[in-house]
């Protein structure tokens, strides 16, 4: 895997909020069809690391590589060039809207004459629910009627539709029950066996242990280590989570 | 029975929120009629309040937009206001010693320079707000005053009439208007529109597998909208023009007339400009990108960031078309009353909000329609001009508008509370 190109490469990334590190000077990396969970308290720095590859925020300084090739984000839409998606954990839906307003927003289908398509989007929407969770049904109701899982279910599609090469996922089971959780595991299996690229964040341990290759710590806004998660225990990432400390004998 | 009912309004796919200003707006004027012994429901008073309606609507529109997505426009009145007089001195004083006094093209450049200055000062207006992120509400408060007193300084406080013929028949009367015939034929052209929009929507969506109206109901809702376009022609075309004023017109435009010559009104100018506004913008927020991102930055603004939305210009966007439309506003205004004078629009900013709030349009952002905006000024002036043909004393009609307008905006928190939307 290492002789591969990697599919995204953050090096020395750094921003910081009114004085404070956010974060600082951290490189991580992803390649196809691995996921690679990013761990740490609240406040360590990873939803922000995260936000700057997704170009919701602008680094202060750092580089971003995808596919080799030295890669300019400076707001979602330069992300969404890249084909780099996100399933924020507040999910980014617009409550007011229906789910094929909130799958296509930014990016609405038009008719010829530059109109949008509502009557085509519904349909694109209900193919690919109807792939995701089959149970949905309530495409005419603005998504403020939804459950959490359907809400979920839309924000997923909304990365899924687009053909996301590079998938950030912030807490996507943090809202779930636990048929649903089992929903995400699957398709994050089936993402991965397309070659699909995947940042997952989570402070959940055995979710990282289950789904990921390998898993990158943060603390206090620095990388405290990467490592492979079969090389190591639950209680080495906590380690590592709670004291900053790198597990002894493991190549970090 | 209360179940048969709401099963035939949802097959119409008529929302209760529309039901219930049409039975708001029905009742105002039944109670007008009888107070005022027949007098309310005629067509030469209803030809008045829609003619009264038209400027304040026109702006509706576009205080929807503005506060669907969360932000206020208090300047609006005082912007009407400077509008008005820069397009006044325009046509009265400055262009008839260029291409002299009442060329044919005066009141198209008078027009078009009014709304291009609309349009600018609106853009700027929303580049501080959008750009420098300056809250609307102090934004336009400092519009409020400055644009009052910048319209003073245009004549320095002098009242500029006469207005050019032309642009005055942008604000009704009896000259304004499109007259018998061509009402007509505006009426079933928008007729025969209306039907074709129906139909062609209905075979999109069935071309797509999504369910559609069963087909009576479909029939029902064309049969109701061309007969409320016929209706209205027809009470327009009712309203009769007085004798002596038939005769001076038909003189003025050099017609050969016999003796007992009569002419009716037909639609209002005015009114067709308002017509054409809520058509567009109705188009505008339904069907393009531009509009499903007002409301979608309505709905949650970070969501709309983050999906790669442009929300700082999307403001600057907002507010121009709320400068252009004010301008559009200012003109039927003030050719409606043949005169600019220094009060012109004074308090419209409100009239235009509480219209626009009584319609529907929900102050937290994200919910909120073009026409509910239109039935909300028609049930503002209603009142108002209700009252005054009633002999309600001023003072009184202010404290009745406020009132209700608490008690709209209350209907629409417990309507919302309880659909849960």
């Amino acid at each position: 895997m290492e002789t591969q190109t990697p599919l995204v490469e953050m090096r020395d990334m750094h921003i910081s909020f009114g004085g404070i590190k956010a974060v600082d000077h951290v490189s991580v990396d992803l390649y196809p069809g691995e996921v690679v969970g990013l761990l740490g308290h609240n406040g360590a720095g990873k939803s922000t690391l995260i936000k700057m590859l997704s170009g919701a925020y602008r680094a202060d300084g750092g580089e971003i590589y995808v596919n080799g090739e030295r890669a300019e984000i400076h707001n979602p839409r330069d992300a969404r060039r890249y084909n780099i998606e996100t399933i924020y954990q507040t999910l980014a839906l617009a409550d007011n809207l229906d789910a094929a307003s909130n799958l296509f927003l930014g990016r609405e289908l038009v008719t010829p004459f530059g109109f949008v398509d509502d009557d085509a989007m519904e349909a694109e929407c209900r193919k690919i629910m109807g792939r995701l969770n089959p149970n949905f049904q309530k495409f005419n109701d603005p998504v403020s009627a939804l459950s959490g899982g359907q809400r979920q279910s839309v924000a997923i599609a909304r990365a899924v539709y687009f053909n996301a090469r590079i998938l950030i996922m912030d807490e996507p089971t943090a809202a779930l029950g636990p048929h649903e959780t089992q929903m995400v595991s699957e398709l994050i299996q089936q993402l991965k066996s397309e070659g699909i690229g995947i940042f997952l964040i989570s402070h959940d341990i055995h979710d990282v242990m289950e789904l990921c290759d390998r898993a990158s710590v943060m603390k206090n806004g620095k990388l405290v280590g990467t490592v492979k998660v079969d090389d190591v225990t639950d209680d080495d990432l906590l380690g590592m989570i709670i004291l900053g400390k790198k597990p002894e004998g493991v190549e970090c | 029975m209360q179940n048969a009912a709401k099963k035939l309004f949802a097959n119409l796919g008529i929302d209760m929120r529309l039901l219930g200003m049409i039975g708001a707006l029905v009742l105002i004027w039944l109670t007008f009629h009888l107070a005022t012994d027949g007098r309310f429901l005629t067509p030469r008073n209803l030809f008045n309040l829609s003619v009264q309606t038209a400027s304040v609507a026109v702006m509706a529109t576009g205080m929807v937009f503005v506060i669907v997505t969360r932000h206020i426009d208090l300047s609006v009145g005082s912007l009407l206001g400077l509008l008005g007089m820069v397009m006044g001195a325009l046509q009265a004083k400055l262009l008839p010693e260029i291409v002299g006094l009442g060329h044919p093209s005066i009141w198209i450049i008078t027009v078009i320079a009014g709304i291009a200055l609309g349009v600018m000062i609106g853009a700027f207006q929303g580049w501080i707000i959008g750009y420098l992120t300056v809250p609307a509400f102090i934004v336009t408060l400092g519009g409020f005053l400055v644009y009052r007193g910048a319209a003073w300084w245009v004549t320095s406080g002098q009242t500029v009439a006469p207005l050019d013929p032309t642009f005055k028949l942008l604000g009704g009367g009896a000259e304004g208007t499109l007259g018998e015939t061509l009402s007509w034929a505006v009426g079933i052209i928008a007729a025969i529109a209306a039907t074709a929009v129906m139909l062609m929507s209905r075979r999109t969506k069935a071309r797509h597998g999504i369910a559609v109206k069963p087909a009576w109901a479909e029939g029902t809702l064309i049969a109701l909208v061309v007969a409320l376009t016929v209706g209205f022609v027809w009470l327009m075309n009712s309203y009769k023009v007085p004798d002596r004023a038939a005769a001076r017109i038909a003189e003025a435009r050099g017609w050969n007339v016999p003796d007992d010559f009569t002419m009716n009104h037909g639609i209002a100018i005015p009114v067709v400009i308002l017509l054409a506004v809520a058509i567009t913008m109705t188009i505008i927020s339904r069907r393009t990108r531009f509009g499903r991102y007002i409301y979608a930055t309505g709905g949650n603004p970070e969501a709309a960031e983050l999906s790669g939305i442009n929300t700082r210009l999307l403001t600057v966007k907002i507010f121009a078309l709320m400068g252009g439309l004010t301008a559009i506003a200012a003109v039927i205004a003030s050719a409606r009353l043949g005169a600019v004078g220094n009060d012109l629009g004074t308090l419209d900013e409100l009239r235009v909000i509480a219209a626009a709030v009584i319609g529907g349009t929900a102050l937290a952002g994200g919910f909120g329609t073009i026409y509910g905006a239109v039935i909300g000024a028609l049930i503002m002036q209603s009142l108002q001009s209700g009252m005054a043909m009633v002999g309600v004393d001023a003072p009184l009609q202010s404290i009745v508008v406020g009132m209700v307008l608490v008690l709209a905006v209350y209907i629409d928190i417990v309507y919302r509370r309880r659909t849960g939307s």
